[in-house]
């Protein structure tokens, strides 16, 4: 895992260009890439990875070769080839190979089905990924070309709304200067437009014929997983222009508001940063595939017990008996001593005694996987109906590690969130709208609710907006000044730009949702904003349009949490409009109705209890002169040389100032479905849940407190946004010394020592009673990732409740996931839905792809998929839990069974010379376990308890047998009689131990446990038939002996018998601990007790609403510099500035000055468009 | 809530559906297996299930124990067939190597066989260059001695008893598992170009006078090679049929068992056994079912009565704190 150490040169490497010898070999072999354009004979010399890629393992080929060599990768697969080799010697041999092969060949061929349909799929994904369409500069022409014939080197044509093929340098766009709107949101989940810009010197290569000529070339870093960083130099016609990421559109951003662009291949498939950051697939193990192995470990190590205690039986009883016994048994050739006999039983009593551990154990599991996998796809109530989307169990291995999870990694935008703003509440001159009442006037409930508000007196209005509250409307067409002035506010004071089409068909291009949700409630409400020049702003007020003239955007930026504009109307009035954060903008209001202010913080407080994000606004009239003045003191401070940014800021300052209040509105970031009642849930499931966002903190802190994960009866929540180490170790020690300075932490009689080494927190943390929880951001991050810090964060982030990650790279989401998995041994579950988030989900034990989304790269990646977050609280607690308790029960009475069928043989060495000779028909051996674990076995059962019942079934027919005689009066001690009694006996036992553990008898439980009973005896008397024995009469030599044996009434009795004692003893037990403990029944109706406790206090928290903190939401999507770029006219189109006939400034002062200011607060907790890896 | 701005516009550029997803309807269906709702039947243990089954399971076990002692007990008089065993003890016949040391097919009568007998005979598959049949080691140890039994009467010289050598065998073994290989006149014929095994003193088609007792049908032969399952054990060698109902089948009085010692055991401290025995329903004397049965439907009744006690004293506590919780 590598984090840039050296973050902040980013932008001063952008701009000086790098010299030849600054090339360090520490990429590997690549050192550094050069790539001319349009010449792919000089590119073809550099062997660059081509666009296509390839997830795929095999070909048809080399799929038999490589997949067989990676089965046998598997211990178990190379344990039961050894077997068979073992068989293969006369000597040795004990049981026939084909007890071996046959079920070594259907595990090994079920696997590689599975393998070839799961590589079929991934080709076939692949191939939709690399035929996806582009066209491509060819010899002067455009032509269509699938994206896996794309090379470095080509120039390739974007249109808007298109994923962008591979890493490209933007050469030139549609929109004016070479501008080019993204979505990053594959990329890094943030879903606000980013602007790209062509280089100028490329910018007017508009047309195919100019870019046919262009023969630039790219010299640069090679391929990479840095999201945010890229240098290179482009060499074109003997000028070298630096490059920088803000000039490369990455593979996996989507077009947006951009007609076309232009842009030249740099990075192709493989080597492109997305797939450089989504890391490899790794194989994923489950806590019970550890436990299964080692427990074949143990049963192993005790199988080799029991040889060798066999084969020093052998050994005594060759050299006491044996050779005594040669006149009628002599020694095989090649055995010269007791001591080599001894020898060779151990083997052969190795290969008897491998049932214990049949290899349809890992072939039984994956089947009781697959089945749970299924009851997952085919779960209804994971369904969702609106997307169409079922869930999907994409990987069949793992499903009974759904229930141990202890951590939950979730991603927010598009997990926790719709990523859907609405406009939902507001409060006009001290009065509230948005709440719906009922007849009665009762707030209705969900469900209940009335017509949605009829908007259909404006023509502009946008058809899905939807509010609830007629009042409002009410107001705004009484004429109410407020209501008029509220909306004219929200439709003059934004950057968002608008697009019409045809007439009547109105686009917002907003850089933020929280802005775009506002203006079209604006527009909805009668306000459209229409058309925008850089100096006038047209708005449709009631159907008249009115023209208002803007004399200057007092930008957004992260400081000053507000933004105004200052715009004349039609009658010449100046005033300015200001919307902003309310906790900023309350102090710089008026103070005079206060009765106003007061009702207006109490409806902010109510809308912030529910979780709602607030802005407040206000206007203020200013007139000409001072207008005039402050508008000179502005052009001073913006043409200042130096801290140009603190003097606009003042006096920004200085304008903004008693406001008069006009209102607040308060927009949801629509939730997932039910996200915080099952937040809620997981939480009493004992279940952490970390949120690690690529957005910013305090978006990420609202979101948190919107879905309950943070609440203001936490005692306290720690923020940690250190941007050194220092200070990071500084922050968590604090956070760690008050979680135990508080009183909650000495809760029994806990006191902690002054001076405890921090090694030994972790016991001191766990103690912490109180709820606390951990905000930390990506630098601080970074810093708190390093191998000396990582325990500390780890110990204070687990003793939190709750622990927020914002502005996380991807790279770090895994890196945080790996920590918790490697230093807590727990079982993590990631959750995810970007491509951002794709590192995480592979690196978790279990991830979860949010699917029916734009991007399917998190589905890809992910083991399971669904489209909802709350079906995370079906699929840990229910099918978890179920297919946790099955695979044990499973797995206890897999081995219980097996224990009780291989003992026997065991047992039956001491009277057979321990020869190695097997108690069943060996047709019954290679059965036992195919027959039975097609059943879905419930069962319990411990290892003694298989013993136990060896040693009835064999003991007891041996008590009846040794004496006994047929009612025909032959004997009836023969060793086929005996076969078939002690099989049956097994049988039938274990049928009645799967009988009682079966908790739950549906007809397939009937079906399977009396079918399988069926089975036995037909295939008993299948294999005893005159008909096979005819056929193979050395392969069956079983013949009659069904019959003659189960005619027996002794027989019955014996078996009788043996499955009476069997029982008997657990029966009685398990009755005993049902009575004197409460067993596992009794523990159901416990947790089924806390649940409906738990679903009560729900609906108690839905009601209370939280009342102290409040958030505002417009600052935390928005980001600086749009203001200016308006106001400079740079992103209008060339026709209607033509039309506004203004003069430019010059062009490249805005964008500098928005580098700068990025450059700035890169270092700074919430920067700008692109995130800093570290500050 | 109002739904009024999506930020997320729809893409048309990447594929709207996760791959497997089409036009078709992609609901799960609701049948109750598929949403794991089938109707079940939870049984519980409960005082009312396990306490009457202990005692039931007591209640059935001790009459059918008591049952079979007594007619285990009673097989000693000696009143309809009477069958005559010799037992052997030490006696490996369920060694492995021992078991397997034998040709099915040859036993079968297959000719070619017959003269090339499967490797798992060794080492008794071929005997100076002839195929020896039947090969293997069970064959070959074939229990030889012969046993008669007179009648010590009032006369001077005791009169023989009539063993009958036929019916021994089970149905299948005689008439399925083991034939004489085909062709030929005589059955010496039939095996010719085969050895007798090593130890025997008599080639297999010599080993009965009649024809269908003869050659591999032989039934003590075929007694034997039925593999005895532990090393002390017993097999039919003769039966002796009641003649009238009149007259016991072996009235009382002495009697006089004449071996014909063939078959060494002193070599591995073997020890052999004649045993004459009656049988009942349910076989021959077998006191260890009955006492088991008898002990186990003891046992069954006795913890019943236990856990009748044990539920009794503890329910209502173990009840009360299941609610507390």
């Amino acid at each position: 895992m590598t984090v840039p150490k050296e973050m902040p040169e980013k932008w001063a490497r952008a701009g000086a260009p790098p010299s030849w010898s600054r090339k360090k070999p520490s990429w590997g072999t690549e050192e550094e890439r050069r790539a001319r354009a349009n010449d792919r004979e000089y590119n073809e010399k550099f062997q660059y990875a081509s666009n296509c890629i390839k997830t795929s393992k095999y070909n048809i080929l080399t799929f038999l070769p490589v997949n067989l060599f990676e089965q046998f990768q598997e211990v178990a697969n190379t344990y039961f080839l050894f077997l068979l080799i073992l068989q293969l010697i006369p000597q040795v041999s004990s049981l026939s190979w084909f007890t071996t092969i046959v079920p070594l060949v259907l595990v090994l061929a079920i696997t590689a089905v599975k393998d070839a349909t799961d590589d079929y799929f991934r080709h076939k994904s692949d191939n939709q990924v690399n035929n996806r369409q582009s066209q491509v500069l060819i010899r002067g022409s455009l032509q269509q070309e699938p994206w896996m014939n794309v090379c470095v080197g080509d120039i390739i044509k974007l249109e808007n709304n298109q994923f962008v093929a591979a890493d490209l340098l933007l050469l030139s766009s549609s929109e004016p200067h070479g501008l080019c709107y993204i979505e990053t949101a594959e990329l890094d989940g943030e879903t606000n437009m980013k602007v790209r810009q062509a280089i100028p010197v490329t910018s007017e290569l508009g047309d195919i014929s100019r870019l046919a000529k262009f023969d630039g070339e790219v010299v640069c870093e090679p391929p990479n997983n840095k999201l945010d960083r890229f240098s290179g130099t482009l060499y074109w016609k003997e000028s070298k222009i630096p490059l920088s990421n803000q000039n490369m559109l990455l593979r996996g951003c989507v077009l947006r508001n951009t007609e076309w662009c232009f842009g030249l291949v740099v990075f192709a498939g493989p080597d492109t940063k997305l797939m450089q950051n989504s890391g490899r697939t790794k194989f994923k193990r489950t806590s019970i595939d550890r436990l299964m192995n080692t427990l074949v470990l143990w049963i192993f190590g005790f199988l080799v017990c029991m040889g060798v205690i066999l084969a020093i039986g052998n050994a005594i009883w060759e050299h006491e008996v044996g050779t005594r016994f040669q006149a009628y048994l002599p020694w095989d050739e090649a055995v010269d001593s007791a001591f080599f006999s001894g020898f060779l039983s151990f083997w052969s009593y190795i290969i008897i005694l491998n049932t214990v551990v049949p290899i349809s154990l890992y072939v039984s599991v994956e089947v009781i996987r697959l089945g749970h996998s299924y009851f997952i796809n085919w779960d209804k109530k994971m369904f969702c109906a609106k997307k169409r989307t079922p869930a999907e169990a994409r990987t069949t291995t793992l499903s009974e590690e759904l229930g141990q999870v202890e951590y939950v990694f979730s991603d927010k935008t598009g997990t926790l969130t719709q990523n859907i703003m609405v406009f939902s509440k507001c409060s006009v001159s001290g009065r509230s709208y948005g709440d719906v009442f009922d007849v009665l006037g009762h707030k209705a409930e969900l469900g209940e609710r009335p017509e949605p508000v009829d908007f259909s007196f404006n023509p502009l209005a946008d058809k899905k907006f939807v509010f609830w509250d007629p009042s409002l409307l009410e107001a705004v067409k009484t004429g109410d000044p407020h209501a008029h002035e509220f909306f004219r506010l929200l439709s003059l004071c934004h950057t968002v730009m608008s697009e019409e089409k045809n007439e009547g068909e109105l686009y917002y291009k907003a850089q933020s949702p929280d802005e775009g949700a506002l203006v079209t409630a604006a527009r909805n409400f009668g306000f459209v904003f229409r058309s925008r020049t850089p100096k006038t702003i047209t708005v449709h007020e009631m159907g008249t349009a009115v023209t208002y003239q803007l004399l200057a955007i007092l930008d957004f930026n992260n400081i000053r949490k507000r933004m105004s504009v200052i715009v004349r109307n039609p009658e010449g009035r100046i005033r300015l409009y200001c919307k902003g954060a309310d906790t900023i903008l309350l102090d710089r209001l008026h103070p005079s109705p206060q009765e106003l202010l007061s009702t207006t913080t109490d409806h902010l407080n109510e809308y912030a209890g529910e979780g709602l994000r607030t802005l407040v606004l206000a206007y203020k009239d200013l007139d000409e002169e001072y207008y005039g003045g402050w508008a000179q003191r502005r052009l001073q401070a913006s043409l200042a040389q130096d801290s140009r940014e603190d003097r606009l800021a003042s006096v920004y300052e200085e304008v903004e100032s008693d406001m008069v209040l006009l209102g607040a509105t308060a927009i949801e970031d629509k939730l997932q479905q039910g996200v915080p009642e099952t937040i809620a849930l997981l939480t009493l499931a004992n279940i952490k849940i970390w949120v690690l966002t690529g957005d910013k903190q305090e978006t990420a802190v609202n979101i948190g407190y919107s879905c309950k994960m943070l609440t203001d009866d936490m005692t306290e929540v720690f923020i940690v946004t250190g941007h050194t180490v220092l200070e990071v170790r500084e922050e968590l020690r604090k956070a760690r010394e008050k979680m135990l300075d508080s009183p909650h932490a000495v809760g029994n009689g806990f006191t902690c020592p002054e001076k405890r080494p921090s090694a030994k927190l972790p016991s001191v943390l766990e103690a912490v009673a109180g709820e606390y929880a951990l905000v930390i951001s990506g630098h601080s991050l970074a810093h708190a990732l390093e191998a000396d810090m990582e325990l500390e964060f780890l110990e204070t982030a687990c003793a939190c409740r709750a622990v927020i990650c914002c502005r996380v790279t991807p790279l770090q989401k895994a890196q945080v996931v790996e920590l918790v998995k490697k230093h807590k041994k727990a079982v993590t579950l990631a959750i995810g839905d970007g491509a951002n988030d794709v590192s995480m989900i592979k690196t978790a034990h279990i991830g979860v792809g949010i699917s029916g989304q734009e991007g399917i790269q998190a589905v890809l990646a992910s083991d399971y998929a669904f489209s909802q977050f709350k079906f995370l609280q079906r699929l840990l607690l229910v099918h978890g839990r179920w297919s946790y308790l099955r695979m044990c029960k499973f797995l206890c009475y897999f081995f219980y069974k097996n224990f009780a069928f291989t003992m026997v043989h065991f047992w039956f060495g001491f009277f057979c010379g321990f020869s190695a000779q097997t108690v069943y028909d060996q047709y019954f051996i290679t059965l036992y376990n195919i027959v039975y674990t097609s059943l879905p076995v419930l069962a319990m059962g411990v290892f003694d308890q298989g013993i136990y019942t060896s040693v009835l079934t064999f003991f007891i027919p041996y008590g009846v047998f040794a004496e006994a005689t047929r009612d025909d009066g032959s004997q009836l001690a023969d060793y086929q009689s005996f076969a078939v009694t002690v099989a049956t006996s097994l049988v039938i036992v274990v049928s009645v131990q799967i009988g009682l553990d079966t908790g739950y008898w549906t007809a397939i439980n009937h079906f399977f446990i009396w079918g399988s009973l069926a089975v036995y005896f037909a295939i008993l008397f299948a294999m005893h038939s005159n008909g096979l024995f005819d056929m193979f009469p050395n392969q069956f030599r079983f013949v009659g002996n069904a019959q003659n044996t189960l005619a027996q009434p002794t027989v019955w009795l014996t078996i009788a018998l043996t499955t009476a004692v069997c029982v008997m003893p657990v029966v009685a037990f398990r009755f005993l601990k049902l009575s004197l403990k409460p067993g596992l029944s009794d523990t159901v109706r416990y947790s089924q007790l806390v649940r409906k406790k738990q679903k009560a206090q729900h609906r108690c928290l839905r009601r209370v609403g939280r009342t102290s903190s409040r958030r505002s939401g417009y600052a935390f999507s928005h980001q600086e510099g749009f203001g200016e770029l308006i106001m400079s006219g740079k992103n209008m189109r060339l026709s209607s500035l033509a039309l506004a006939g203004f003069t430019t400034r010059s062009s490249s002062s805005w964008l500098e000055s928005l580098r700068r200011k990025k450059s700035d607060s890169a270092g700074s907790p919430s920067a700008g468009p692109d995130k800093p890896l570290k500050g | 809530m109002a739904m009024n701005y999506n930020a997320k516009d729809e893409v048309d550029g990447g594929p709207q559906c996760p791959p497997g997803g089409t036009a078709k309807n992609r609901r799960p269906d609701n049948t109750a297996f598929k949403q794991q709702r089938l109707p079940a039947w939870q049984p519980i243990l409960t005082a009312g299930t396990v306490l009457p089954t202990f005692f039931i399971i007591g209640l059935i076990f001790i009459p059918i124990g008591i049952g079979i002692f007594v007619t285990s007990n009673n097989i000693r008089e000696i009143e309809g067939n009477v069958f005559m065993y010799y037992g052997l003890s030490n006696f490996y016949q369920n060694h492995r190597r021992y078991v397997k040391s034998r040709d099915d097919s040859q036993l079968n009568g297959d000719s070619s066989a017959l003269l090339n007998p499967s490797k798992e005979c060794e080492p008794y598959r071929r005997n100076e260059d002839k195929p020896i049949a039947p090969c293997g080691a069970i064959a070959n140890s074939m229990f030889n001695d012969t046993l008669e039994l007179f009648l010590v009467g009032n006369e001077s010289y005791p009169t023989p008893i009539t063993l009958k050598k036929k019916g021994i065998a089970w149905w299948t073994d005689k008439n399925v598992k083991f034939r004489n290989p085909s062709g030929g006149e005589s059955l010496k014929e039939r095996f010719k170009g085969t050895t007798k095994p090593v130890n025997w003193v008599k080639p297999v088609y010599m080993l009965d006078s009649e024809p269908d007792n003869n050659g591999f049908i032989n039934e003590d032969f075929i007694v034997w090679m039925r593999t005895a399952a532990l090393p002390t054990f017993r097999k039919l060698y003769r039966l002796i049929e009641r003649k009238s109902d009149l007259h016991p089948t072996l009235p009382a009085g002495r009697y006089y068992l004449n071996i014909t010692y063939n078959y060494p055991v002193h070599s591995f401290d073997g020890r052999k056994r004649m045993i004459l025995s009656t049988i009942s329903w349910m076989g021959g004397k077998n006191p260890f079912l009955g006492i088991a049965y008898i002990a186990i439907g003891s046992i069954s009744f006795l913890l019943g009565v236990v856990l009748l006690v044990i539920n009794h004293k503890y329910r209502n506590s173990s009840n009360t704190a299941d609610i507390t919780i």
